[in-house]
């Protein structure tokens, strides 16, 4: 796998700290995402790497009782200041869930939500918007005939890729993914696996992942945490074949977890 | 709980079975040396005949090491547990070949030896050393022991210089010897290749534990 030489950081974590009331949930997180790669976060549950993901966008700020400290560098802003835009911080930095969550409305409407909130009218506009998120997320071919029906008639993995196709309408910058095939059959998986590949052309991807091969497959970086800590952090290669942290051999060889 | 504990257990299987596999080959080896020595035909008869069990011992590593790579998709040192099993098993399934090799040549030679043989059984001695440390190193994940193993492989290598040496100062003294001395030739040349091969398995063993690789033959 190769690894951008151009080694530009989207994010630069540092000294993060979040706790969930007294629970200490992340301690000192240092660890630099850089732009236009798939970085994969591993770990057992409890390890820390959801609650890591929903900082980069701010969605921790949601949980009662959430306290952070230390900086979240995102364009050279740290986030964890005080007046961030949240709609716009979103809007750049948009998130996949875990199992596809289309709104109850058309597959077109479902595309257009973010560009229209956002505040683009024309139709015109508005259709080569929703055509190319659509073709982006591999999904055009499979719905052109039919975007004025009711997304909640696509099956699981076509419902995954529109709410990819969804997020991308917006022209994030980084994509959030918290184990986003974790719904999905193999075939789906797969084709997940294939656009998160292709989309870090234009995107900057993190992804949460329990699948071990996934992030061996898709991510040029892979971050270990375990109870709250950064254990190890290196291109994946070098994660699933010569970690430098027993835990971390450990864990990618299913040995505990 | 012990996580994973089938593919633990399979993977100890394998290592039991390369354990195997080498101790068989040194047999082997020594086996075929004191045929050669003691010009005892029958023995040799035997090391050929046996020889098909370390293949097949062989041929049941490289099964098991396809399937845990098929089924358990293994990573990090648990990969290279199983690249290294197969590696080894290929240079002692050669090694094994050698001894059988070495067999072949004391049935080619029909007559007495000109004089005892002194250096070859010594070279011997060495390089099936060599094939016991390996497996030991292999079993410890001993990387100085493999070191040291790959370093006995020089004085093999000058053993062999002097002995062909030797051999063919003798053949122009004994023109008449040339057959028995040709095998002889090559039976030191089988031992030599013996201690590259034991080299090579330390190379394994220090990409096993350490998981880069190591030019050990230079």
């Amino acid at each position: 796998m190769s690894v951008a030489t151009a080694q530009a950081q989207i994010f630069s974590v540092r000294n993060l700290n979040v706790w969930y009331g007294s629970q200490h949930a992340l301690k000192d997180i240092e660890l630099p995402i850089y732009k236009n790669e798939v970085t994969a976060i591993i770990g057992p549950s409890g390890c820390g790497k959801s609650t890591f993901i929903k900082t980069l966008n701010l969605m921790i700020q949601h949980v009662k009782r959430v306290r952070m400290s230390g900086e979240l560098l995102y364009q050279e802003r740290n986030l964890l200041d005080q007046g961030v835009d949240l709609v716009s911080l979103r809007k750049q930095v948009g998130m996949v869930f875990q199992k596809g969550n289309p709104f109850g409305k058309s597959i077109f409407e479902n595309v257009a939500y973010g560009p229209r909130i956002h505040g683009m009218s024309k139709k015109k506009e508005l259709e080569e918007t929703v055509e190319r998120a659509l073709r982006d997320a591999f999904l055009w071919d499979e719905v052109k005939d039919r975007l004025h029906t009711s997304a909640l008639g696509l099956s699981g993995g076509q419902q995954q890729r529109l709410c990819i196709a969804r997020t991308i309408a917006t022209r994030p910058e980084v994509l959030l993914m918290d184990e986003p095939t974790s719904a999905l059959d193999p075939i789906s998986t797969s084709k997940i696996e294939e656009l998160a590949m292709q989309l870090k052309k234009d995107y900057t991807i993190v992804m949460v992942t329990h699948n071990m091969q996934q992030a061996a497959r898709v991510s040029d970086r892979t971050a270990f945490f375990l109870m709250g800590e950064l254990i190890e952090h290196d291109e994946t290669g070098k994660i699933f074949s010569t970690p430098n942290d027993t835990r971390t051999e450990n864990y990618v060889m299913g040995r505990f977890g | 709980m012990v996580v994973r504990e089938n593919f633990t257990s399979q993977l100890e299987e394998l290592k039991d079975k390369l354990v195997s596999i080498g101790e068989l080959a040194q047999e082997a080896l020594q086996k075929a040396m004191i045929a050669l020595t003691a010009q005892n035909r029958e023995l040799a008869l035997t090391v050929i005949e046996e020889d098909r069990r370390i293949n097949e011992l062989e041929d049941a590593i490289n099964e098991q090491a396809l399937l845990l790579l098929a089924k358990q998709a293994p990573v990090a040192s648990d990969l290279r547990k199983i690249i290294a099993a197969l590696k080894i098993s290929s240079d002692i399934e050669r090694m094994a070949d050698f001894a059988v090799n070495i067999a072949k040549a004391t049935l080619r030679i029909q007559e007495p030896f000109i004089k005892p043989l002194q250096d070859l059984p010594r070279m011997a001695d060495l390089a099936i050393g060599m094939l016991h440390d390996a497996v030991t190193a292999y079993v410890e994940e001993d990387v100085v022991l493999a070191k040291q193993l790959a370093d006995t492989d020089d004085e093999v290598d000058a053993l062999y210089g002097r002995i062909s040496e030797d051999l063919l100062h003798v053949m122009t003294k004994h023109p008449n010897a040339l057959s028995q001395i040709t095998q002889l030739l090559l039976v030191a040349r089988y031992l030599e290749r013996t201690g590259d091969h034991a080299t090579n398995i330390a190379e394994s063993i220090f990409f096993l534990v350490k998981g880069k690789r190591y030019g050990l033959n230079e």
